[in-house]
């Protein structure tokens, strides 16, 4: 559809608070939350996969949920608190869970790496000791094709036992 | 191939009676656009034919899920993952908890909405089966007022529903008090998670004296539209299960259904998988 | 000394890039002034290209738009031949092929670009299938459709099977995969006639898109210049087709004279990159009475596609592949790979070998049967042992048991407490058990002679500061390069690890080590980096800096005396052709690899008979790949590798009308998630091999190659259903089970 024929939408303001920090981005209004982030933010960590909410590369959380970042339209993330991978150590200190896959082979070619941490992550939260089962369930939206999963379970059930010995 | 977003529009009226306002003034025009799990998928696809939206996601009142004695009203903004954590959906229905569970990973469960999944009106929806069986009811808004309708008359054909242009859904309505009933969901969809599938079963009989005194028996996949399989629940009523009700029931089903050949599967296996389920359901009655 | 990391599961050395999100990826990055490319292509898969028609209402103007004819050089993308065109002309021959190029700072608007570009094209008669081709239905590729046709001839098949008491025939087929990589494929590209041609990319063999870059622009090798970045994943899918990508990026970027970044969406992605050919294979097999097979007469075919790409290596493989880890005095095995309209097939790990591997190992569960013997006493009697020779004649010098290997894989799977078991349990329900298993090997580097051809080169430098850079054109894309690289160059000079880095590939920068394929990384460029380290410890100790008792902490100053004295210290390794290996290219005979990794998965399914879906439930892999360099980067090697399997065996259907691939999404074209993966046990037994580093061999292809016949035989077991062809969709089984019921009723 050639863009002269159809009045246009004007690109709108997002106001959402984005790792802590608050951010504004200005986009049209449908335009993915994860280009925006992206492009405006310079958070690419948040990965493209499918662009079909199939593979969760572009898991972020969105105001305590794990959403698909490519199936959010920006206006949507008005008054949003948003966390991506970026947000996800404390500094340097790593978060468990980003230590664990380091450790445990969790992380192959590493496109589905930070949408999967976001997925895992975001489990403990809701679930700090779960079971291979539940981990399974958890990390079913976010596909890998390099590891065949069993070392990305391994440390996510790793980082569990370590977050109790600090706890 | 993408669609280009800058030809698409997406307003937030502030609050629901200003969406309500918006698609009474201009019928048509505007679309609501719930969790998005559907239409951006559309829109990367370069599927999505209409252009003009209203964010509806932030109209709290229609997320809410609520009892009451007789029934219960789960707000059409009410997410999967809202759905499948609700204790009393969970113990009186949990086939629409096990729907919720199978659509998708958590992070479409946390976007997705149960009456997105409705007025979305793919022929492969996981919920809809689920609320067949639970002879639900669909509240209706406007800016001229509410309706209800059944929901089993809600669907008249392939992506068509008895919903006005300046209509939104604004509630599913269950009616409470089946206990005592054996049920039954099953998707198929060859994966175990993240599947579309390719046959969706929900069911539920009640049985006296070794026969079933009432049934509700509903498809997804199988039709135009999700389906509830009338002729087959008939032919059931007052049988009992023994092998020959069984097949023919089996055979009911199969007149009844109309699957189809597509890129998923094949109208062959959808059908036979459909026999299989009931009977699988079926026997299980019969046993208990 | 200190502690040797060889052996130890060192952590991958870019993990905390990966796991905070820093790791640069194409797509993460963005050059001034930067323009997005899209491609416009072919939808109909054979014709004559009659016109272009640039719709109306878009500012054509501002948009930067490119055809065959602005190619500056050869209109081609050279790999083995030069038949594939990187921009088709007058004639479409496969569907998605691409045709026009546009560009334009506004990625939006160049989408709306796309749609408006109208191809007009005649349409040819097109041709969609292995019987149609080699019947020569249309002839659309030279004189007979054929790319490559192979023979391997080991003793008198013909009176073998005469004399042979059980001749047991079959045929089997194997469908298209898509890599489904998670990255889609990109590039960036910067091209003019001052500074020549630079582009940055997901990709495997950077010499490969240079190579094909010199040829499209008609510039000198040094006026190109391909880096990697970052790359999501490749298992093939990135390895001819980035050629294509930076091809087109890069005629974009010299017609407008600036930056162009060219991303696939993921539906793009999979209709138009390269899946793995799809085959078939026909088997005859001669066998006594006690079950030793005396005749092997193999036919293998593979599906092509519309251009020759790798084709012929990918039948090279498959047909070494096709006779297995068995001796057998005769042997026949014919194979060709032909042309049909289908977007060109091309490299997936395994490479042919998982193809012709699923025929055999699926026929000798039928022969067993026929002869009367359990499936792995078959094996037993013919497993081919050291000293005895292969189908191309080679003698096994390694010092492999094959039994013992599939006694431990039978020990950590219970594999016969649960044949036993499952068999008593079947009958009454509907969910059916079974166990199977496939014995197999897989040739590390690149078949024959190739190594010698490639004479690949790895480099070392060791700075002032006593630190190391590993310089290779192998890349890492999720398989653990750099990480055993530093392992292998730090064990060669007594370093820790941390003190090695491995540098970005980069033609600029790196040598040309060959391309990043055929398990052929660690066993031939890690003897390279290793001999390569070892030189600059040589010039060390030669000149009197070093001395052989020194421990590492007088490594550092040693280089600091060296390189103020002499400059830069740095040592290269060439690959030598081994004089015990020989290979004759003509006759097919003769040492087609180096080594071997050998293999033994056994794998545990249900079926449910209700819906015909099979479900993997356990399974383990047992396999010899040498010595194990890094245990938890290894076992995620066959974690991985087995999972894609599954999806080979089970899911992966690749629907196809009319040519085009229509189920190019992730929600339709469906890999296995974390649900469906069963517990893999990896288990490896450690035979060092003496030309590899450390004792180290190839072991990335392999687990594709014995993972979808173990399932499919373990489906056998469970049902006594005989399935020929994979992917074994519910839709195939169900109509089986459904058939052989009604078989038992009549």
């Amino acid at each position: 559809m050639p863009r002269a024929k159809r009045s246009m939408p004007e690109k709108v303001s997002v106001q959402c608070r984005v790792n802590g920090h608050d951010a504004t981005l200005l986009d049209f209004p449908m335009a993915r939350l994860l280009d925006a982030l992206r492009e405006q933010l310079s958070l690419t960590g948040i990965k493209e996969g499918c662009g079909e909410g199939e593979c969760g590369a572009c898991s972020i959380e969105m105001d305590g949920r794990l959403v698909n970042s490519c199936l959010v339209p920006v206006a949507q993330a008005e008054g949003a608190t948003i966390r991506t991978i970026e947000g996800v150590a404390d500094g340097e200190q790593l978060h468990e869970v980003q230590q664990a896959i380091i450790t445990h082979g969790g992380a192959q070619c590493g496109i589905c790496t930070p949408g999967m941490i976001l997925a895992a992550v975001n489990l403990l939260e809701h679930n700090g000791r779960p079971t291979e089962a539940e981990v399974r369930v958890a990390l079913a939206g976010n596909l890998c094709r390099c590891t065949g999963y069993t070392k990305i379970f391994e440390s996510v059930l790793a980082a569990v036992t370590v977050a109790e010995a600090r706890d | 191939m993408r669609s280009s977003v800058a030809s698409f529009d997406l307003r937030t009226p502030h609050d629901l009676p200003s969406v309500l306002e918006l698609l009474a003034r201009e019928p048509g025009e505007w679309r609501p656009f719930a969790g998005g799990t559907d239409l951006m998928v559309l829109l990367e696809a370069g599927k999505l034919a209409h252009r003009r939206y209203l964010n509806i996601w932030n109209c709290r009142e229609l997320r809410n899920i609520s009892a009451s004695d007789s029934e219960m009203k789960i707000g059409a903004l009410a997410t999967y993952t809202d759905v499948k954590g609700h204790a009393i959906l969970q113990r009186e229905f949990e086939l629409l908890c096990r729907a919720a569970e199978e659509t998708g990973g958590i992070a479409t469960q946390n976007r997705g909405t149960l009456g997105g999944n409705i007025a979305n009106a793919s022929p492969a929806a996981d919920s809809p089966p689920a609320l067949l069986v639970y002879d639900a009811e669909l509240e209706l808004i406007s800016a001229g007022g509410t309706r209800r309708v059944l929901y089993a008359d809600f669907h008249t054909g392939y992506k068509k529903m008895n919903l006005r242009p300046d209509e939104l859904i604004a509630r599913i309505i269950l009616p409470r008090g089946r206990g005592g009933w054996k049920t039954y969901y099953r998707k198929v969809g060859t994966r175990r998670a993240q599947a579309i599938s390719k046959v969706c079963l929900a069911a539920a009989a009640k049985t006296e004296n070794g026969a079933i005194a009432d049934i509700r028996i509903a498809l997804g996949s199988v039709a135009p539209c999700v389906m509830r399989a009338t002729k087959t629940e008939n032919s059931l009523r007052g049988k009992r299960l023994d092998a020959a009700a069984i097949d023919d029931a089996r055979a009911t089903l199969a007149a009844e259904i109309t699957p189809i050949d597509d890129m998923r599967s094949t109208a062959r296996y959808r059908s036979r998988i459909a026999q299989n389920l009931l009977q699988e359901f079926l026997q299980s009655c019969a046993t208990t | 000394m200190t502690n040797p990391s060889i052996g130890r599961s060192i952590p991958r050395k870019e993990g905390r890039e990966k796991v905070t999100g820093r790791a640069r990826y194409v797509d993460d990055m963005t050059l001034p002034g930067m323009l997005f490319g899209a491609t416009v292509r072919s939808p109909i898969a054979r014709g004559r290209l009659r016109g272009i028609r640039f719709g109306e209402g878009l500012p054509w103007n501002e948009l930067t738009t490119v055809t065959a004819k602005d190619i500056p050089g050869k209109n081609s993308i050279v790999l083995l031949e030069d038949d594939q065109p990187c921009l088709a002309a007058e004639l479409v021959n496969h569907a998605e092929e691409a045709v026009v190029l546009l560009a334009h700072r506004d990625k939006y608007l160049i989408e709306e670009a796309r749609r408006a570009v109208q191809l007009e094209i005649e349409r040819l008669p097109a041709i969609f299938s292995i019987d149609d081709s080699l019947a020569c239905k249309e002839i659309i590729w030279r004189a007979d459709n054929v790319f490559k046709s192979l023979r391997v001839d080991k003793g008198d098949v013909d009176a073998a099977l005469a004399e042979a008491e059980f001749v047991v025939e079959g045929e089997y087929e194997t469908g298209a995969q898509e890599q489904l990589y998670i990255e889609p494929q990109g590039m960036i590209a910067e091209a003019n006639g001052r500074d020549g041609v630079t582009v940055w990319g997901s990709l495997q063999c950077p010499y490969y898109v240079h190579k094909a870059l010199a040829a499209l622009f008609a510039l000198p090798a040094e006026k190109i210049r391909v880096v990697q970045m970052e790359t999501g994943g490749g298992f093939g899918g990135k390895e001819e087709y980035p050629s294509m990508i930076a091809a087109h990026a890069a005629l974009l970027a010299w017609k407008s004279g600036r930056p162009v970044k060219m991303i696939y969406d993921r539906a793009e992605d999979m209709a138009a990159t390269t899946k793995r050919h799809p085959s078939r294979t026909r088997h005859r097999t001669g066998v006594t009475r006690d079950g030793k097979i005396v005749a092997m007469d193999i036919d293998f075919t593979l599906d092509g596609g519309a251009y020759m790409t790798l084709s012929p290596v990918v039948l090279s493989r498959g047909t070494i592949h096709a006779a297995g880890p068995y001796d057998c005095a005769n042997v026949r095995i014919r194979s060709r790979a032909v042309a049909t309209n289908f977007p060109p097939h091309g490299a997936f790990r395994g490479f042919g070998a998982p193809q012709s591997v699923f025929a055999l190992e699926r026929h000798l569960d039928q022969v067993a049967k026929v002869v009367g013997l359990a499936p792995d006493e078959l094996r037993r009697r013919n497993f081919v042992r050291e000293g005895q020779t292969l189908a191309v004649g080679q003698v096994v010098h390694e010092k492999i048991d094959m039994n013992e290997l599939m006694e431990r894989a039978f020990e950590l799977s219970g594999y016969r407490a649960k044949r036993e078991r499952l068999a008593r349990e079947n009958p009454g329900s509907t969910i059916k058990r079974g166990i199977g298993f496939a014995s197999f090997l897989h040739g590390a580097g690149f078949t024959g002679s190739g190594e010698d051809y490639l004479a690949s080169v790895a480099e070392v430098e060791a700075t002032s500061e006593g630190k190391i850079r590993v310089c290779a054109a192998s890349t890492e894309m999720g398989q653990g390069t750099n990480t055993i690289f530093s392992q292998i160059a730090a064990d060669a000079l007594g370093l820790e690890c941390s003190s090695v880095e491995v540098v970005q590939p980069d033609t600029a920068h790196v040598p040309n080590s060959g391309p990043t394929v055929a398990s052929r990384t660690c066993m031939i460029v890690g003897k390279l980096v290793e001999s390569a380290a070892l030189g600059v410890k040589q010039s060390l100790l030669q000149n009197g800096f070093l001395r052989e008792e020194d421990g590492h902490d007088a490594f550092a100053g040693a280089c600091r005396l060296y390189i103020e004295k002499f400059g830069p210290l740095r040592a290269s390794s060439r690959y030598s052709p081994s004089p015990e290996i020989h290979w004759d290219d003509a006759h097919y005979r003769g040492d087609a690899y180096g080594a071997y990794g050998w293999g033994v998965y056994v794998a545990e399914v249900s079926v449910d008979t209700l819906t015909g879906e099979t479900r993997v439930e356990d399974f383990v892999a047992a396999q010899e790949v040498g010595r194990v360099i890094n245990p938890v980067l290894a076992a995620g090697q066959i974690e991985g590798g087995v999972a894609q399997g599954v999806g080979f065996a089970l899911y992966e259907n690749v629907v196809w009308r009319d040519g085009r691939m229509i189920n190019n999404q992730m929600t339709n074209y469906i890999m296995p998630t974390s649900m469906d993966v069963p517990p893999i046990r990896v288990y490896f037994e450690e035979l060092p091999y003496a030309r590899g580093p450390a004792g180290a061999k190839g072991i990335g292809e392999l687990p594709l190659d014995g993972t979808a016949p173990a399932i499919i035989n373990a489906v056998e077991n469970a049902t006594g259903i005989v399935v020929r062809r994979v992917p074994l969709t519910p839709e195939i089984l169900l109509d089986a089970l459904d058939a052989a019921r009604e078989k038992v009723h009549a």
